[in-house]
């Protein structure tokens, strides 16, 4: 059906990914690491490392909790929690603003209660942002681990009798070891190449990440070599941690319900309290900070400036262009996969191990001689988000490629259903919920995104997070609320489309 | 120039080995018989071209087929199940077999055939809305329509009840004209019923066609194994 269009995209996806990065390598030749370099590494390692276990350190309880008890709401709490992948970064940052910054809540209760106030920038406003994005993830991928542990055990357990402490001895703590590590590398391989969050709370010598020193150094000092090293340093990070984490990666868990027939013990008594508590801690940690940009921004509505309204038709141009070319190359190398041609499956990968500032960079040195960069911009971005969320939209593919080979690739060989005639007759009818998920999903990712653009961009070529960010710096922080709400607005509505034209097709 | 030849076929995978070196002329009917696992499919899915042989050849009117996609051999086979797309129409799947585009279907032909299996109007149904002997006749009706002079039937009617499954195998008998039928079955009973001819499928060899009656009446060790204490 479609090998053939498979290992050209694949070729496609390894040149685009690889062919900046080789540019790169080419132009660091030759010039040593400096101490700011080392710098950058050192906190980059740190941060992440700090982000991973405080948002897996948190997950723990949050996902046991969510696992052993039922409670009204419980079932939209975990599909919250897989909101904020969809959110955009820039908006996760500026609620955490306004609840943790000089004039939130929190300093505001310190100063009240004669308390020394936290500063919300350098490392710790960096891993506190870090764990507002990825402590529901870690906490879905941990909560599949208790769902996965088999009843029979529980059964077992319960009829020898087992106290809290012994489920935990004997059940939760091996699941926990199996599971972990898995987690942890995912969050640290997402915080490694973070660019958003560090591009507001962090900065200065002290909090400076390799993605931010990319971009400084390209942006501020027009240093090409020095660019060209800290990208080679980062791919070498991403690809140690993405090496690492594929090492210890588990089998993706799809479609986990989340009922069982034989639930968890439920103890009563003060676990009972102490999973209440974790429980309303954790929602008011991921909903204060929305509710915050929700407060703020309603009445910034009302005055946005009218550079707002460009930016937000850039973003949705990205969106609807990034979107069918991930999806396109996703369901082009996830079909060649299901039909036994293994090495797709890694080179869908392959974005993993990169960043999007490397690839910007390298897409730069190729791009400098040439063209204006600036004219580049929105086709650069384009070309770069939908790179970066092919990974994403090839492992929600996959698995229905496979069933959908599975099932019907032998009839369709045998009535000669092929090319075009396949395309129309059977795979967009048969994967079109996984589809429409994978297109929304990746749309409003290109929508939300902030990184690559924000090396190319001047005054033209602008996306929405681009100018938030750009309001955020010139402290106009109600404008940018607002525009904060547009935002979340156009990235979950083309999420919402996208989902919903999925959902609509005939159910057979 | 024998309708289908299987020269010197042989189909080797890890510890798996299957041989076959016969003809079968057009208008036959035949059954291929065996205990599970010896390859009865596997050599339906050679000669269909799901698997390509390790040696030999296997040809169609002194041609060689072997090499074409599944699609442009010249032969249907019906599967097990999923003979059909549960998205499509009764109509639509029938169709496919006209055209894989379904942009140039003469949809009167579907019709026709439609109601020489037995199912008028049924064609705008989808096939989960069909009956398993429905769903049967439909896939069959699909082959029909292709006119391709061999048909293989990998066991499709075997989730059908017995009286059922008859009524196929006769409908099979009725419509397939001058087509050749290799059917695999692990029912003796259907073999006598339905073939004049029997391949006794066992230890690594795919033996060429013999009158069933005379088969079965005098059976090789191999097949008297199989059939055990059921046998006649």
């Amino acid at each position: 059906m479609a090998r053939r269009a498979g290992t050209l995209t694949a070729l496609a996806l390894a040149f685009v990914t690889l062919a900046p990065v080789a540019v790169v390598m080419v132009q660091a030749g030759g010039r040593g690491l400096t101490a700011p370099d080392w710098a950058a590494l050192r906190f980059t390692l740190l941060q992440a490392a700090l982000s991973a276990l405080a948002s897996v350190g948190c997950a723990v309880p949050l996902a046991r909790a969510l696992a052993r008890r039922r409670f009204a709401g419980r079932g939209a709490l975990i599909t919250a929690l897989g909101a904020p992948f969809l959110l955009p970064v820039i908006v996760a940052v500026l609620g955490l603003l306004a609840v943790f910054g000089r004039a939130g809540v929190v300093n505001a209760t310190l100063r009240g209660l004669g308390l020394p106030e936290v500063s919300i920038f350098g490392l710790g406003g960096v891993v506190l942002a870090h764990v507002f994005l990825n402590m529901p993830l870690a906490t879905r991928m941990l909560l599949q681990g208790w769902q996965a542990i088999p009843a029979e055990r529980l059964r077992l357990a319960e009829s020898l009798g087992f106290t809290p402490r012994e489920v935990w001895r004997h059940l939760e703590r091996p699941m926990l070891r199996a599971v972990l590590p898995g987690a942890l590398l995912a969050v640290f391989a997402i915080c490694l190449t973070s660019f958003a969050v560090v591009l507001i709370l962090g900065g200065g010598p002290a909090a400076t990440t390799v993605e931010l020193a990319i971009w400084q150094a390209i942006r501020f000092e027009f240093d090409l070599p020095r660019a060209a090293t800290l990208a080679v340093m980062q791919v070498l990070a991403c690809g140690g941690a993405v090496g690492l984490a594929g090492l210890v990666a588990r089998a993706p868990g799809f479609g986990a319900g989340l009922d069982r027939l034989h639930p968890l013990p439920a103890p009563p008594g003060w676990r009972r309290g102490l999973d209440a508590a974790v429980l309303a801690l954790a929602t008011l940690f991921l909903a204060a900070p929305l509710l915050a940009v929700l407060q703020r921004g309603l009445p910034g509505l009302l005055s946005l400036p009218a550079s707002i309204w460009p930016a937000a038709a850039a973003s949705a141009l990205v969106a609807c262009l990034a979107a069918p070319l991930a999806v396109g190359g996703a369901l082009a190398l996830a079909l060649g996969r299901a039909q036994g041609v293994r090495w797709l499956e890694p080179v869908a990968m392959l974005p993993m191990a990169g960043s999007q500032l490397v690839l910007g960079t390298g897409l730069f040195l190729i791009a400098f001689p040439l063209v204006t960069p600036a004219r580049l911009s929105l086709p650069v971005t384009v070309l770069v988000t939908a790179v970066m969320s092919l990974p994403f939209a090839y492992r929600i593919l996959a698995p229905a490629a496979q069933a959908l080979v599975a099932d019907y690739g032998r009839l369709a060989a045998a009535l000669d259903l092929r090319g075009g005639a396949a395309l129309r007759l059977l795979v967009l009818p048969r994967l079109r919920r996984p589809l429409g998920f994978a297109l929304g999903l990746c749309a409003a990712l290109a929508a939300g995104d902030l990184g690559v653009v924000a090396l190319f961009a001047t005054e033209t070529g602008v996306t929405l997070p681009l100018a938030i960010s750009r309001l955020m710096g010139a402290y106009r922080m109600d404008q940018a609320a607002g525009a904060a709400l547009v935002l979340v607005a156009l990235a979950f509505g083309l999420f919402w489309i996208g989902d919903r034209w999925g959902r609509g097709g005939t159910e057979a | 120039m024998a309708g289908l030849r299987l020269d010197h076929l042989a189909i080797v995978q890890d510890d798996f080995a299957l041989r076959a070196d016969w003809s079968a002329e057009p208008g036959g009917r035949v059954a291929v018989i065996g205990p599970s696992g010896a390859g009865k499919s596997t050599l339906l899915h050679t000669i269909a071209g799901f698997m390509p042989p390790s040696e030999g050849a296997v040809l169609w009117q002194g041609a060689r087929i072997d090499a074409l996609p599944p699609g442009q051999r010249p032969l249907s086979i019906l599967f097990q199940d999923q003979n059909l797309f549960p998205h499509l129409t009764v109509a639509q799947n029938l169709g496919l077999g006209l055209d894989p585009t379904l942009r140039r279907v003469d949809w009167r032909a579907v019709e026709a055939v439609l109601e020489r299996v037995g199912l008028s109007g049924l064609g705008t149904r989808r096939p989960a809305q069909l009956s398993g002997g429905q769903q049967s006749r439909a896939a069959l009706a699909r082959a029909l329509l292709r006119q391709r002079p061999l048909l293989l039937l990998d066991e499709p009617f075997a989730a059908l009840g017995p009286a059922l499954k008859a009524e196929m195998l006769d409908l099979v008998d009725a419509l397939a004209g001058d087509a050749l039928v290799l059917m695999v079955t692990h029912d003796p009973a259907d073999a006598r019923r339905f073939a004049r001819d029997t391949v006794l499928v066992a230890e690594g060899v795919a033996a060429p066609p013999v009158p069933t009656a005379a088969l079965f009446a005098d059976p090789p060790p191999a097949l008297a194994a199989y059939l055990g204490g059921a046998a006649f």
